[in-house]
């Protein structure tokens, strides 16, 4: 075969992928320009100006949402992906077994569900013990959270789990590995890209929640969302695009970091 | 709430600490509380203030009757005041007995949905009317017409605020009625008028004040208030009060039921009747209050706003939205169904 | 341990979670669509199917006739067609560049992957109201047309089907890619090259070769799209200008203004019932797919 023959190409993909990527980020770009914005509004430019850094970082409710946002992501995130990928490690790649079907549809059972009705039911439940314990604390948000991220990292853990290699678990029992070295060693390294796209996906789901945490938060428990939420009937101000900037900007720069580190790394 | 102590009260949530000594957690629409105000009564009466949004009376209803999320503080709108009343979720705190009581404008004492006031304080009141770019449309603005019978130049470019209370009072006023009405004469006239005029709305949604600004939409069903903003931004929209009827709302701050900080609260009611803070709210949420005096603290262009001020020759016309009877809110849920679809 | 016990182990915390979050609530939901409404929101304790038989017939006010709640039957319609071409479209656009993240060298896919999910890590509500943004009449996308020359009005896309299909592509695209990616990203080149050395055209090798091997991570992502768009409540919201509603608005104006919890629970568990059939067919899919490879 000739040399110049590429096996991987497929035509017009990488096009599509680019577009992809354009798509993605247009409306990103929009909103940071928006974010420079010296007039009063997300949709009318009125010249450069860095005012609603300066009151968004006066904000105090702004500020306690978004740090509020992040630490129920990332505790949701870890959370959920830690009992998915034991979740997934019971249902995948196994002998089917009776209730397995059951498993299966309790595990995706959040994603069947409108936002609302959990909501609502949730506002119930935990509005009982609530009252009864006196406890108003982070929790509530945080389980909601992790039950509704469950799916979305199961899902790419199970697809990743699906058809993996089982030869080299095989050789590492055969070499009287115990099941927890075997999942160690072996398992995890191979199932590392499903574990890191359940988390981000877990991450995200997490950040994006309204309606939800709406209804379960207590008292002080905003997140941007929420506050958001209670913005829209009005009018939501470019401060929201300035810390979203700033956002995007520290994420940006945990990437660069991690890309120049994986570089050294080889 | 200082910066510095953001982390700490972060810690607080996650533990979930019984409520500090001076605290007060006040449960408001968003982007409502003037954050000045809040400052000023943290630092007169050393209680740290925190405040969580909703975003609709109906919300913040299934929200108390559940209980124990710990808010102190709740503003219903004056229609929802009765139904929060008999759901059981307001305390009778008297705000009647207190010191500033006196401030309150007459004419907001004595209100259907509280009367003597026993548990709510005035917040901030408005109207319902239309908003119209005048530089589109030359005609006259002070007609309902423009959105059930709209003109050509209109067509197309009109919002509507999906709010069932006030579109199906303003449409049945159109029609000839009254706000609640359970005659079904009227009321079949009001849905084929409504799912008729629908076609010629662009949008039923909130958010309004930049399209309007910038002509994404000529027209729109909407509060004074946000109707002021658009004009500051474009000075071409005017704000319409339909002659046949328009409504008038005002929000309320009452106790919660099950208030932890109840002292606390009333120290609150008792200070947002001060024309001053009453004042400092109305500048930032851009509606009147209903405290007398409070004026003389209001910013210049709030004073002279045609859309705070209703003219004299049309404040006949204005009529207090209430919550309507559950079997007329049946057949009114039917026809928003139909209309929304 | 027993293999049936590892297995309960593995499965308890997750079990737990949702037992506890997500399907035990649920049982309140469908005791709620046995009740009467309460007059301003809530219920009454007393039994009835009146919620179930309004989710499919509805008693005209006027002439006290019954028919068919076209209003109802138009949303869901709307929804599951909306769904549908969501899925597609993300699938056209999330295949190829999952593909093209997959086939980069080993060192830099996870910095692509991540460059896919930055954008998501603003929120939901600021990404659609910056879509809102580019298509809006007066907005970046007609702005431009428009001083292109090529076109003389602004073209009407917000508030249409168009701008939700948009919305709800762009949220959920991730949600299409990731799962992709991980079952594409160990895929076995040889098995490429084998295909092309038995004279196969790139197109047959695509459809003969890579998808069958990375049909799971296809399946799991039209699914976790397919299944929130049902239910979406805040993109149709905004994208859609409240005249278009989909069945996540519509049940959330039941607990809301219409104050019709009952009718609210109703129509969710319809919707859980049209998901479960949906989900179950994949079950029977996914599970002979498991089984072929293990």
């Amino acid at each position: 075969m000739a040399k110049s023959f590429d096996v991987r190409r497929q035509p017009g993909f990488t096009a599509i992928a680019m577009l992809c990527f354009v798509l993605l980020y247009l409306p990103i770009l929009l909103l940071v320009a928006y974010s420079f914005n010296a007039g009063q509004s997300i949709s009318q430019w009125e010249g450069l100006s860095l005012r609603w850094y300066a009151s968004a970082w006066q904000n105090d409710q702004i500020q306690s949402a978004t740090i509020l946002s992040v630490t129920i992501a990332v505790t949701a995130a870890f959370l959920a992906t830690s009992v998915a990928v034991l979740a997934a490690l019971a249902t995948t790649r196994v002998k089917p077994w009776r209730g397995q079907t059951v498993a299966f549809a309790m595990i995706n059972q959040p994603l069947m569900v409108p936002e609302i009705v959990t909501a609502v039911s949730l506002l119930i439940f935990f509005a009982m013990i609530k009252v009864a314990t006196g406890y108003t604390g982070l929790w509530y948000l945080i389980i909601a959270h992790t039950a509704f991220c469950i799916p979305f990292a199961y899902m790419p853990i199970r697809a990743r789990l699906q058809g993996m290699n089982l030869s080299l678990e095989q050789a590492g029992a055969d070499l009287y590995g115990t099941p927890v070295k075997v999942f160690r060693y072996i398992t995890l390294p191979q199932l590392w890209p499903g574990i890191l796209a359940g988390g981000m996906l877990s991450f995200v789901i997490s950040l994006d929640d309204v309606v939800i945490t709406e209804f379960v938060k207590s008292a002080g428990q905003d997140t941007l969302p929420t506050y958001m939420l209670g913005q829209l009937r009005r009018n939501i101000t470019p401060e929201i695009n300035a810390i979203s900037t700033a956002l995007l900007a520290i994420s940006i720069l945990m990437v660069t970091a991690m890309f120049f580190f994986s570089r050294t790394r080889k | 709430m200082k910066r510095t102590a953001l982390l700490t009260s972060l810690a607080a949530l996650i533990a979930g600490t019984a409520q500090a000594e001076g605290q007060l957690n006040i449960y408001n629409w968003g982007n409502y509380t003037s954050p000045e105000m809040i400052e000023k009564f943290e630092k007169e009466f050393d209680i740290a203030v925190t405040i969580t949004d909703y975003d609709s009376n109906d919300t913040a209803l299934a929200k108390l009757k559940a209980g124990g999320s710990g808010f102190d503080i709740v503003v219903p709108s004056g229609a929802y005041v009765p139904i929060f009343i008999s759901e059981g979720v307001l305390m009778k705190s008297n705000p009647n007995e207190m010191e500033n009581f006196s401030n309150v404008t007459p004419r907001w004492v004595d209100v259907e949905f509280d009367p003597g006031r026993e548990y709510t304080v005035p917040w901030q009141w408005g109207t319902v009317g239309i908003s119209v770019n005048t530089s589109i449309y030359g005609g006259d603005i002070d007609s309902a017409a423009l959105v059930f019978d709209p003109p050509e130049e209109l067509k197309g470019k009109i919002n509507v605020i999906p709010e069932m209370i006030d579109v199906m009072g303003l449409a049945i006023h159109y029609m000839g009625g009254e706000q609640c009405t359970g005659d079904k004469d009227v009321l079949v006239k009001v849905r084929d008028k409504l799912v008729e005029a629908k076609p010629s709305w662009l949008s039923m949604a909130y958010g309004n004040i930049d399209k309007l600004a910038n002509v994404d939409i000529a027209a729109s069903v909407n509060w004074n208030g946000a109707s002021m903003r658009a004009r500051l931004q474009n000075e071409d929209v005017k704000f319409g009060y339909p002659q046949t009827g328009y409504s008038i709302w005002m929000d309320n701050a009452a106790i919660t039921a099950d208030a932890q900080n109840v002292e606390n609260a009333r120290l609150f009611l008792n200070f947002i009747m001060l024309p001053e803070n009453a004042a400092m709210l109305s500048n930032f949420a851009r509606y009147a209050n209903g405290i007398t005096g409070s004026e003389a603290f209001m910013d210049a262009d709030m004073a002279s706003a045609p859309e705070i001020n209703i003219p004299e020759n049309l404040q006949g016309a204005g009529y207090i939205s209430k919550s309507c009877p559950p079997e007329v809110q049946k057949i009114y849920s039917q026809i928003w169904t139909e209309l929304t679809k | 341990m027993s293999p049936s016990r590892t297995r309960f182990a593995l499965l308890a915390p997750a079990m737990v979670i949702l037992f506890f979050a997500a399907a035990g609530p649920l049982v309140i939901v469908l005791v709620y669509s046995f009740l009467i409404p309460g007059d301003y929101g809530g219920v009454v304790w007393d039994f009835s199917t009146d919620a179930w038989f309004g989710v499919v017939a509805e008693r005209d006010f006027f002439t006290d006739q019954l028919s068919w709640a076209d209003a109802h039957l138009s949303v869901f319609w709307r929804s599951i067609k909306l769904s549908l071409m969501t899925s597609v479209l993300s699938l056209v656009i999330g295949f190829p560049t999952a593909y093209f993240i997959a086939t980069r060298p080993k060192g830099s896919r996870d910095v692509w992957m991540l460059l896919i999910m930055i954008p998501f890590w603003t929120n939901l509500l600021i990404r659609t109201f910056a879509i809102m943004e580019l298509i809006r009449n007066e907005g970046t996308i007609n702005t431009v047309l428009i001083a292109m020359g090529l076109v003389t009005q602004p073209i009407q896309m917000l508030y249409t089907e168009f701008s939700m299909l948009v919305g709800m592509t762009y949220v959920y695209l991730p949600l299409m890619i990731l799962p992709i990616y991980a079952s594409m990203e160990r895929l076995d080149f040889s098995l490429v090259e084998a295909g092309y050395d038995l004279y196969a055209t790139r197109w047959q090798v695509l459809r003969r070769v890579i998808f069958p091997l990375v049909k799971p991570g296809v399946v799991a992502g039209s699914i976790l799209v397919f299944v929130p768009c049902l239910g979406a409540y805040v993109t149709p919201r905004v994208l859609g200008g409240g005249k278009q509603l989909m069945l996540g608005n519509l049940i959330e104006l039941q607990f809301g203004q219409l104050r019709n919890w009952p009718l609210g629970a109703a129509l969710s568990l319809t919707l859980l019932v049209i998901v479960m059939i949906a989900l179950i067919f994949y079950v029977r899919a996914a599970g002979n797919e498991g089984n072929a490879h293990g």
